[in-house]
């Protein structure tokens, strides 16, 4: 049927394969014929083939290596769930031969766009290193590289991979370690349970024990935990001179939440977490979390039961008012009720053992008679550890010797010895009784114990021990092993204390025991005949007989078998066997001294730094990035101290202008210096097409206008030309101040104000009903009062700081690259592209690109260069000079201008060597568009305020609010856009803005911090589209954690 | 991690394996074999079983025991969680979970496990999700693909799995958006001899059916959100407001799902709705016993008790019963000596009574303890703690939503020691 071609046939063969499979039989014959379906178009025969091929590829290698290809080609797809399931399926075939393909696959999926792509690179970093280990190096790398990764579908994956390949390589985890704990709460349950027990691990070695040194005197306080709690901890902590490190804390408050998680997995992790790492006094909250989950399955409760005992050893306190939730009910299950008792005898104290002991009764008359047996032990256990209560228990534990059960009676009679041998002086009434009970019990083990409390005791009881004695004798041979040792043990007791009566009797029983079939107890009956019998040969040993049976024994104590559990991870599967389970970690003890905390610094700080005081920090940070970086970077800042001098002397209005306008000069002159000379060659080419595209626009567009005339000021020495004539060509006004221009600054200030002032009024009458007055906080103010009293205000506006707008460098530079050519498809020819964020010096229109080429072949690559251009209408583009030839293994950076006309359409052209030619293309980013700019607070507010209505775009974003601190979102903002920041006066407002490379438009976002832990996000700008793109692109950036 | 998967019957026979890595062979489940052979009672079958290579970790449900096994150090709550998990998955998908069902559905069952864990590590334990990768097969759809010859492999990553609300997925549309809440109220008592208690306890959830259009953010806020000492929410329901306001705001999943369960803080006195009155004695000397109990109300704040089921474990040395009800039917298995009796509602007015006689074995001493008698019951339209809900707002979207809002009280863990 594999062979039809319908694909219904095929379908149902597979079907009734993968049932083959699922039933354990084998299906290893039909390997070529499935093989040849994996291409198949359909997904559902496709995936139960990938079923098929991961069962039986390890079988059948050579032939599972026909499928490789198909997989190669899946891992291009571009439907990410294809690309996934491709990696999946072909990191999951254990065929060694590929584990290079592998390798390969897995670096290139964990660069992938997808989330889902990379967390599935994280789990297929497990399958290649079981499959071999030998890669470790490179799966680290991949490893670390990952872990960098800020979405929540991937932390959990790769923290699972780093358990697993290198849990010992504790320094990946510095860098990470905040960002993992603030991600924690919105990671997926299991990846939580991962990251939490490593991150317990993490902290047991590089924090400080928050524990007192003096564990003792915090046992007993444990007591007042839940009376008097917090004020009295709190007075503690004060008094000590540790202080937890704040990332300690961190951790330990980002975990609280996950205590009320449905998964019991996480609760348990979260708890666990508590028990080793936070300070003692805040334990205590998981005893509740712990509580509920006992109302979970079976399984679940033997988990929990399990670990609450081994807790509630160390610490009775916490689960003491929980006492009744362990209460025994008749339908649990057996290792449920027993675990339960084994908490509540934990649990006891003087104050309810009362209690405890009549809810004991009711479990001793059980059906279920392991359970009751189990019980009499706890009573034992109780009786010891509480004295008080110890008579009691002993009464009681007399009265069960009276049940009718054997293995009741049994087990209260060992469990009276060894309480008796605790306090042997006053009870000779019991062992009376005891000694009578000899004849009814068949119990060995019982037997066997009261055999040896009448012989230690032998010299209180002195008329029934040799009784009983003797009738044992007569029933030697019929006994078992065990009484009979203790037969032999009594005999020997006697013969020391009362040799008179008992001497024949136990000469009797000697010659029984040494010829027992048993050796053990030959060897003791020939032992104890040579210690007490005098004769001849006797040694030195035999004076000291007596002392040696019969002296002080010490008395057992009755134990928890959960004592010894502690030193296991709770939670933990070595802590549920007792053993140490293949593959456990140590929790390493507490350090004496804490490691470098720094180390922990992740580069937000770094950011932090590199915008406030803006000069040098920015330029090491730059350095620190990409290393040609530096250097363009000096260049521009001399060439900006350069053309001070120079633009103050080309123009003269700029003098005018006064100090501050100097300033901007300074910035913004050395993109422009280059162009200065052919300004008005610019501007006019820029007016011819201004003008065909501002004819016959709407009010908005006169809105544009006026931000462009603001802009007048920054820096005439390029664009001033461009923008009068532009505005003259197409409107009738500004044809004065064209002449404006030539005339003192102020008045032509005041001009563009008076004509700026009606039209404002006319667009937010227009836009009235978009009109949103949340979303325009810092509006500006116009509309609402009367046009002359404005003029005045703009007035004095200007007076105190006339309106600066000037192109800055970049606030960051990002150091990613985008593939533009693979080494696969070009034949060994590789290229990279990234986008510097400098001015382009082919075109100021122009977005400057840095291409790296590299030569991965092993012969020189002859004449590279730009062949055939297919560029959308009206892109232009600045090529490279021909390259001449590419050593091997070399590589060489050109750079390149294009024209994008602000839009995010794509370049596609040729690159061309000697021999071949490649179509490769580049699709901008939106946020590489534009040029920073600075501007003043002020400054910002007023364009805004022309800019509303249609040129606004907002959106609402949600975030935890650890995302919303300035460095966080100051980073996002550029690391996606290429924008300057602003100043601002609040703290809770963050803007920043840019201008379109090509039209110069002006690019406002503005980030307002609302309460709780959203945020608006608000984009200003005439080019609406690209507006809304770069809105788009920014929210989810802002959002994700 | 999880290595490979087993699924045994009752009668002991793996009818159903799954490898995530290497295959196990079949032949490691001797070990859980003996281990279920010791522990006589399924019950009672450990769920950690070391053996010299491997870890067995089973659950066992619906007859079905589940057993893992793994090679190294997991937590072992993460697997019984997971496994726990499956189950509940199988349940969704197929309506029941029983081996005819889970043989008939082998291909779904198998491509389900496939998606639900890569590597032994779990990849997507969403329900919505998973139904969205691969649909659960109806009549309808069954015969559709055969004639179509489309399949019910989605090929699309379903947009939840990616999206910030995973448990949600786009683009759901409803004629008539409704939801409903359940507060659903278990009482855990034990109740000793002389009626007086020992223990009780309230342990609630809120089990909701939320069918709305779109992306609604529902907010729920309560009467007296202070009776709530413990809670567990679903992922969704955002804690920050609840430890704010104590609020529960969240945006739903589609269908049905537990938003919440909790657990009524134990300072409050817990009232109990039922009485036992029971006379059960054996004599010494003959091989007859008296057997009598009597079930009444007790404060049931005016509601009717209804759906009550007595049943008791009998001890070995009882025979045969032979008992009259006052209503309802009564059963006594003599091999399993399980005594159920079905009453059905009470009437306050004639209290339901099953009164009678037991032979005993013959020579037997009398057992020393009574049986514990187990109580079922429902109580509509009251929630026993108070606990009220004050009202459901929706944000987010523009239509008005039918909303409805349920009570109950259920016997729990609820025993009177006779």
């Amino acid at each position: 049927m594999l062979e039809s071609n319908k694909d219904s046939a095929k379908l149902d063969a597979m079907k009734r394969i993968v049932g083959m499979i699922a039933k354990g039989k084998n299906a290893s014959e039909l390997f070529p014929a499935v093989v040849k379906n994996v291409a198949s178009k359909n997904i559902e025969i496709k995936k139960l083939v990938y079923v098929y091929l991961v069962r039986y590829a390890e079988e059948q290698q050579d032939l599972a290596l026909l499928s490789i290809s198909t997989f190669q080609r899946a891992l291009k797809d571009p439907n990410q769930l294809i690309r996934a399931s491709a990696l999946r399926v072909l990191s999951s075939i254990r065929v060694p031969i590929i584990v290079p393909i592998m390798m390969l696959a897995i670096k290139e999926a964990s660069a992938d766009l997808s989330p889902y792509v990379r967390k599935n690179a994280a789990h297929a970093i497990q399958k290649l290193y079981s499959l071999d280990p030998e890669q470790k190096e490179m799966l680290i790398e991949v490893i670390e590289k990952l872990l960098k990764d800020k979405s929540t579908l991937v932390a959990g994956s790769v923290v699972m991979a780093f358990e697993e390949v290198c849990p010992d390589r504790i320094d990946l985890i510095h860098k990470n370690y905040r960002k993992l704990c603030n991600l924690l709460v919105d990671v997926e349950e299991w990846g939580q349970v991962v990251i939490i027990h490593m991150l317990t691990r993490y902290a047991r070695t590089q924090f400080v024990s928050p524990w007192k040194e003096d564990d003792g005197l915090e046992d007993n306080e444990k007591n007042f935990y839940e009376s008097d709690d917090e004020q009295k901890e709190k007075t503690d902590q004060r008094k000590k001179p540790y202080t937890m490190d704040p990332d300690h804390r961190l951790l330990i408050r980002n975990t609280k939440p996950l205590l009320q998680s449905r998964n019991a997995a996480v609760v348990m992790a979260v708890a666990q977490l508590y028990w080793h790492i936070s300070p003692k006094s805040e334990v205590g909250i998981i005893s509740k979390s712990l509580v509920r989950l006992l109302r979970s399955n079976r399984e679940v409760q033997y988990i929990v039961l399990q670990n609450i005992a081994t807790m509630s050893i160390q610490r009775k306190g916490m689960f003491e008012p929980y006492l009744k939730s362990f209460y025994v009910r008749s339908t649990d299950p057996t290792m449920i009720k027993t675990l339960k008792l084994e908490i509540l005898t934990n649990l006891a104290n003087e104050a309810n053992i009362s209690t405890l002991l009549r809810e004991f009764q009711t479990y001793v008359k059980s059906q279920d008679k392991q359970f009751a047996a189990a019980t009499i032990q706890t009573i034992g256990r109780c009786a010891t550890n509480i004295s008080e209560v110890t008579d009691t228990c002993l009464n009681g534990l007399v009265c069960l010797l009276s049940n009718r059960d054997e293995i009741v009676v049994a087990e209260s009679v060992v469990v009276i010895k060894k309480l008796l041998q605790m306090q042997p002086a006053q009870h000779g009434e019991i062992i009376k009784h005891m000694a009578k009970l000899l004849d009814s019990i068949t119990v060995p083990v019982a037997r066997a114990s009261i055999l040896w409390l009448i012989g230690e005791n032998c010299e209180r009881v002195p008329k029934i021990a040799p009784d009983v004695l003797r009738k044992m004798a007569k029933s030697f041979t019929s006994e078992d092993d065990l009484v009979k040792l203790q037969i032999l043990n009594l005999g020997a007791k006697l013969y020391l204390t009362n040799s008179r009566q008992t001497k024949l009797l136990t000469q009797y029983i000697l010659n029984l025991g040494k010829y027992d079939q048993n050796y053990d107890i030959r060897d003791r009956t020939r032992f104890i005949r040579q210690l007490i019998v005098p004769n001849e040969k006797s040694g030195a040993l035999s004076k000291y007989a007596k002392k040696i049976f019969l002296a002080q024994k010490p008395a057992p104590l009755l134990e928890s078998p959960f004592k010894d559990r502690d030193h296991f991870q709770l939670g933990t599967l070595s802590h549920t066997l007792n053993t140490k389970a293949n593959g456990y970690l140590e929790l390493s003890n507490w350090p004496e001294v804490a490691p470098d905390p720094s180390v922990r610094n992740v580069e937000i700080i770094e950011l932090a730094k590199e915008w406030t005081p803006a000069g040098k920090t920015k330029k090491d940070n730059a350095a620190k990035k990409f290393y040609s970086e530096s250097e363009e970077e000096e260049d521009s800042s001399d060439s900006s101290s350069d053309s001070e001098s120079e633009s103050e002397s080309a123009s003269g209005e700029q003098d005018e202008e006064g100090g501050s306008s100097d300033d901007s000069s300074e910035d913004s002159s050395s993109e422009h210096r280059s162009d200065s000379e052919s300004a008005s060659e610019v501007g006019d080419k820029r007016t011819a097409k201004r003008n065909s595209k501002s004819n016959g626009k709407s009010d908005s567009e006169d809105g544009e206008k006026e931000n462009e005339k603001s802009k007048t000021s920054d820096s005439f020495s390029a664009d001033s030309g461009s923008e009068e004539e532009s505005s003259s060509g197409s409107e009738s006004e500004s044809e004065s101040e064209f002449e404006s221009r030539k005339v003192a600054k102020e008045k032509e200030k005041n001009k563009t104000k008076q004509d700026r002032n009606p039209l404002t009024k006319d667009v937010s009458l227009l836009d009235l009903d978009d009109f949103n007055p949340v979303s325009t906080p810092v509006a500006f103010p116009t509309p609402a009062l009367s046009p002359s009293l404005i003029a005045d205000l703009e007035g004095l506006n200007l007076s105190t700081s006339s309106s600066v707008i000037s192109v800055n460098t970049p606030v960051f530079v990002p150091v990613k690259t985008h593939v533009l050519l693979h080494r696969m498809s070009g034949r060994g020819l590789a290229a990279h592209y990234f986008f510097p964020r400098q001015p382009c010096i082919f075109g100021d229109k122009m977005v400057s690109i840095q291409i790296t080429l590299n030569n991965t072949t092993d012969r020189k690559i002859e004449n590279i260069h730009i062949g055939g251009k297919k560029l959308p209408m009206g892109m232009q583009m600045h090529v490279f000079n021909p390259i001449e030839s590419l050593e091997p293994e070399g590589s060489i950076t050109v750079s390149v201008g294009i024209d994008f006309c602000d839009s995010t359409q794509t370049a596609s052209f040729q690159l061309c060597t000697k021999d071949d030619c490649f179509n490769v293309n580049i699709q901008p980013p939106v946020g590489e568009l534009l040029l920073p700019v600075t501007m003043s607070e002020k400054d910002f507010k007023k364009e805004q305020g022309m800019l509303t209505g249609m040129n606004e775009t907002s959106t609402v974003i949600i975030a935890a609010p650890q995302n919303f601190t300035p460095s966080v979102i100051l980073q996002k903002v550029v690391n996606v856009a290429n924008v300057g920041v602003v100043p601002s006066g609040q703290d809770n407002i963050h803007r920043f803005a840019a201008k379109t490379v090509h039209s110069g438009s002006l690019m406002l976002v503005t980030v307002e911090l609302k309460e709780g832990s959203t945020a608006q996000l608000i984009i200003n700008t005439e080019r609406t589209v690209i507006g809304s793109v770069l809105l788009r692109e920014l929210k989810p950036v802002l959002s994700q954690g | 991690m999880i290595h490979s998967l087993f699924l045994i019957n009752s009668s002991g026979d793996i009818f159903l394996e799954k490898h995530w890595k290497s295959v196990v062979s079949r032949s490691v489940c001797d070990y859980f074999f003996e281990a279920q052979e010791r522990a006589t009672e399924a019950e009672n079958v450990p769920p950690v079983i070391p053996t010299p290579h491997h870890y067995l970790l089973s659950v066992y449900r619906h007859k079905i025991f589940f057993v893992a096994v793994i090679q190294t150090e997991v937590p072992p709550l993460f697997v019984i969680e997971f496994l726990h998990r499956v189950v509940d998955t199988f349940q969704d998908y197929f309506g029941v979970c029983s081996e005819p069902v889970i043989k008939d559905n082998v291909v779904v069952v198998y491509e389900v496990l496939e998606e639900m864990l890569d590597n032994g590590f779990p990849l997507a334990t969403e329900s919505n999700i998973l139904k969205e990768l691969i649909k659960p097969p109806t009549i309808l759809r069954t015969v559709v693909n055969t004639i179509t010859g489309s399949t019910n492999v989605g090929d699309q990553l379903p947009t939840g799995q990616l999206s910030v609300v995973p448990w949600r997925r786009t683009g759901v549309k409803y004629t008539n958006n409704e939801a409903y809440f359940d507060v659903i109220e278990e009482i855990d008592a034990i109740i000793d001899k002389s009626g007086s208690t020992i223990t009780a306890e309230i342990q609630g959830v809120i089990d909701a059916c939320v069918k709305l259009t779109g992306m609604p953010d529902l907010t729920l806020s309560f009467m007296n959100p202070r009776l709530l000492d413990d809670v567990s929410f679903h992922p969704c329901v955002r804690f920050k407001r609840w430890e704010s306001e104590r609020i529960l705001s969240f945006i739903p999943p589609d269908g049905n799902f537990r938003l919440l369960s909790y657990h009524v803080s134990a300072q409050n006195l817990v009232a109990i709705p039922v009485y036992v009155k029971h006379s059960i004695s054996f004599r010494d000397s003959s091989s007859l016993g008296r057997f009598e109990i009597t079930v009444g109300p007790k404060q049931t704040m005016g509601k009717t008790i209804e759906g009550v089921m007595v049943t008791s474990q009998m001890p070995k040395g009882v025979l045969n019963m032979s008992l009259a009800p006052s209503q309802g039917t009564h059963t006594f298995d003599p091999v399993t000596k399980m005594l159920s009796w079905d009453v059905g509602k009470i009437n306050p007015q004639k209290l339901p009574s099953l009164k009678g006689t037991m032979s005993l074995q013959a020579g037997a001493s009398k057992p020393d303890e009574n049986p514990t008698i187990n109580l079922q019951f429902k109580i509509q339209q009251l929630a026993i703690s108070g606990l009220k809900v004050n009202r459901l707002d929706m944000y987010g979207e523009k239509y008005k939503p039918f909303k409805g809002i349920k009570y109950m009280t259920k016997a729990g863990k609820f025993q009177v020691r006779t």
